[in-house]
């Protein structure tokens, strides 16, 4: 028997993308572990405190803390809410409690890489040419691939995993690395802007040949397609959970 | 009366809406970035120089008032005359006495960012005072009475096109002459009669060397050179907090420099001043303009290692599509973001959220300042200042309260709670608008992931965090 985890799901998922929830719990108990989605989780916290209002995240973290301290690890498909458990769980006394939660959050894909070190994934099979989108949350503060500012050597946990799949194929956008322009409250303070990255950012992984954008955080996804059906570029999304679990399309 | 914030986003939309300009400057830019990284690629010892850069700079100004102290004293050695301006007023005065004690009318300058945020050429020009800016795009962008749109390519936001009509306007020139060629012969031909003439020359620095009492000016037009030979008088203007201890750190700074800029190994004029020509004056001005201040802000003082490189603002997605100019701002892009709101909070309190706070320019910075992640922290300065405005300050403490209360926030989540809280439903909604001006919204779904998981595992999920941590023991 692996693990008890608790299962978060951030609220956009919950609310937007149930199926990525469904791809994410069901995966880890194919690999074996003991999930639970406690029912009355909210959110990270992390909307508040990224537009700087740092004790409005009060209250959301101290639920999150009560709800998960009991587990002995907590995994999230989302890299951004990851990164805002375990860098800027600020807003509360920092306990015993916190500090086990912040030290056993995961995000999925490094959960799967790092912890589980999951490498096959027998059930799955996708035979489409997807582009790989890393959220800024999962690449620069994660880390789970290699940045191109750094000129390090390269290496990506979410390819090495699709790599287990079978027929998969990758396309190589020309900005791999660039922000698609979600960026939380900046997609609706910063409208303009943001919609124009993430059209560009489309673009991109269509040009390059894929007929998938798949990533692991369904944020970054929610406004990429948004942007994709608004200019009519032929591209489809899908949550890197629901590729490892076995979807098929 | 309460100065406006910069209204970013507004500037952004005018942008974004001119697709020629668009393009270019976003191409452009990214060719910068990606010129950089080759260069990057070519030197292993890559990250180690930008580790020492960052070290001796935090010496640097850990130390500032002895390194300064002694750049004075080993510069007057020189025959170097050496002021210090408090801030932007005191340097015009300062600079303008210079002028006036020789009975200087006509300046030729190089660029110089100390001297835009002090509104020099303004002051100078109230006094009878012809300032010429001899950088190309910084001349284009005095023709055309704008701020530099960057700090390295100061007109980069401009085609041709729009150059070859500001040159028309002030040169007689052929507008739809657009030939890069042509156009910098235009300029040169209009420019090398004035620094012929001109009575004065300026400079800025990008370095002062404190064992040696010199400074450096690094240019790829030769046009800092041109300023400094003017026979009569050559002042530089230079932030305080450009000093590097010896001469022998300078080489991992300029190293770094034109890579992280433009690409290049090195710029094509990299020119120490070590004293006055023979029968003329050298003045240094010294800046400090808040730098100070700055100095002793714990969660941003490291934005002091700036070297001017504008490699945060090529690598940057929403500089790129927005353009230096919206920032409204002497300093745009990332590092304009984290800077700028030190000289004016209210105003810039706008900057430090035209981010996604995506990382990239953390990353390139060849000083390792970690501009992201001040940019977060400014946010939490500026809502503590109450420089947030009303309607999203509301929106966050209303959803803070929301997200800790689990019974409401599954109603809201589920639709049957329509009040959320105390705000007007039309203040909620007119915040959250713009998602859809140039986006799809997501899809509807038949049921969330909780009433799912109600259904699929009607036993799981009650349980509290501690009779889970009873059944693991167990």
């Amino acid at each position: 028997m692996g693990m008890k985890i608790g299962l978060f799901v951030p609220c956009y998922i919950d609310a937007f993308y149930p199926g990525v929830g469904i791809a994410t719990l069901e995966l880890l108990e194919r690999l074996g572990q003991d999930v639970t989605y406690p029912t009355e989780q909210t959110c990270c916290g992390q909307p508040m405190t990224n537009a700087g209002c740092v004790s409005d995240s009060a209250a959301a973290e101290a639920l999150f803390v009560k709800l998960f301290s009991g587990f002995d690890a907590i995994v999230m498909p989302s890299g951004s809410c990851t990164h805002h458990v375990r860098a800027h769980f600020d807003a509360i006394e920092q306990t015993d409690a916190v500090r086990h939660v912040r030290a056993n959050t995961y995000e999925l894909v490094e959960f799967l890489h790092d912890v589980l070190k999951v490498r096959d994934f027998p059930w799955a099979e996708f035979p489409h040419t997807v582009g790989l989108h890393n959220s800024c949350s999962s690449l620069r503060a994660l880390r789970t691939a290699s940045m191109s500012e750094l000129g390090e050597p390269a290496f990506s946990k979410p390819k090495t995993l699709l790599s287990g799949v079978k027929g998969i194929r990758f396309a190589t956008p020309a900005r791999p690395d660039e922000c698609c322009g979600f960026g939380g409250t900046f997609s609706v303070t910063e409208e303009a802007v943001s919609a124009r990255m993430g059209l560009d950012k489309v673009r991109d992984h269509f040009h390059a040949g894929a007929e998938y954008i798949v990533s692991a955080d369904s944020s970054c996804m929610m406004h990429q397609q948004g942007c994709a059906e608004r200019n009519h570029v032929d591209i489809r999304f899908i949550h890197i959970a629901e590729i490892l679990n076995g979807a098929r399309q | 009366m309460r100065e406006k914030p910069v209204n970013h986003a507004g500037a952004a939309v005018a942008f974004i809406a001119d697709k020629p300009h668009l393009d270019f400057h976003d191409a452009r830019l990214w060719d910068m970035r990606q010129k950089r990284d080759a260069q990057m690629h070519l030197l292993p010892e890559w990250q180690d120089l930008r580790s020492r850069a960052s070290a001796i700079k935090e010496h640097a100004l850990a130390n500032l008032a002895d390194y300064l102290e002694e750049f004075e004293r080993n510069a007057k050695s020189n025959g170097i005359h050496v002021h210090w301006a408090a801030d932007g007023a005191e340097h015009n005065r300062i600079v303008a006495e210079i002028l006036e004690a020789r009975g200087a009318r006509t300046l030729i300058k190089s660029k110089s960012m100390v001297t835009e945020e002090c509104d020099l050429r303004p002051y100078l020009a109230a006094r009878g005072v012809t300032v010429t800016e001899n950088d190309l795009g910084e001349r284009i962008q005095q023709l055309d009475d704008q701020m530099p749109s960057h700090i390295v390519v100061p007109s980069v936001h401009k085609l041709t096109s729009d150059v070859a009509r500001i040159f028309a306007r002030s040169y007689g020139t052929d507008p739809n002459a657009d030939d890069p060629h042509q156009l910098a012969e235009a300029q040169r031909l209009a420019a090398r009669p004035v620094i012929l003439h001109a009575d004065a020359g300026m400079t800025g620095g990008n370095f002062f060397v404190a064992e040696t009492g010199t400074f450096v000016v690094c240019t790829n037009e030769g046009n800092a050179d041109l300023s400094a030979t003017v026979p009569g008088v050559h002042i530089a203007t230079i932030g305080i907090e450009r000093v590097v201890p010896r001469m022998a750190d300078l080489g991992v700074f300029i190293r770094l420099l034109s890579r992280s800029a433009l690409g290049s190994p090195i710029t094509q004029y990299t020119s120490h001043f070590r004293g006055p020509q023979d029968g003329s004056e050298m003045h240094v001005v010294l800046v400090d303009n808040g730098r100070s201040a700055r100095l002793g802000m714990a969660d941003f003082w490291t934005s002091l290692k700036c070297i001017r490189c504008g490699a945060c603002m090529n690598t940057c997605p929403v500089y790129r599509r927005s353009g230096g100019l919206s920032y409204g701002a002497v300093y745009s892009g990332p590092i304009g973001a984290i800077i700028d709101p030190t000289f004016n909070e209210r105003k810039y309190s706008t900057l430090p959220y035209a981010s996604t706070m995506n990382g990239s320019c953390t990353n390139v910075c060849p000083v390792k300042i970690n501009i992201h992640e001040q940019l977060y922290k400014w946010r939490q300065v500026l809502v503590e200042h109450h420089q947030m405005p009303f309607v999203k300050r509301e929106i966050m403490h209303m959803a803070g309260k929301l997200m800790g209360q689990p019974r409401l926030y599954r109603a809201a989540i589920n639709g049957t709670e329509t009040a959320l809280g105390t705000l007007p439903r039309f203040a909620l909604y007119n915040w959250l608008n713009p998602w859809g001006k140039n986006r799809e919204l997501p899809a509807p779904v038949k049921e969330t992931f909780h009433s799912w998981y109600r259904r699929n595992r009607p036993t799981a999920g009650k349980a509290t965090p501690e009779t889970v941590k009873t059944e693991t023991k167990a």
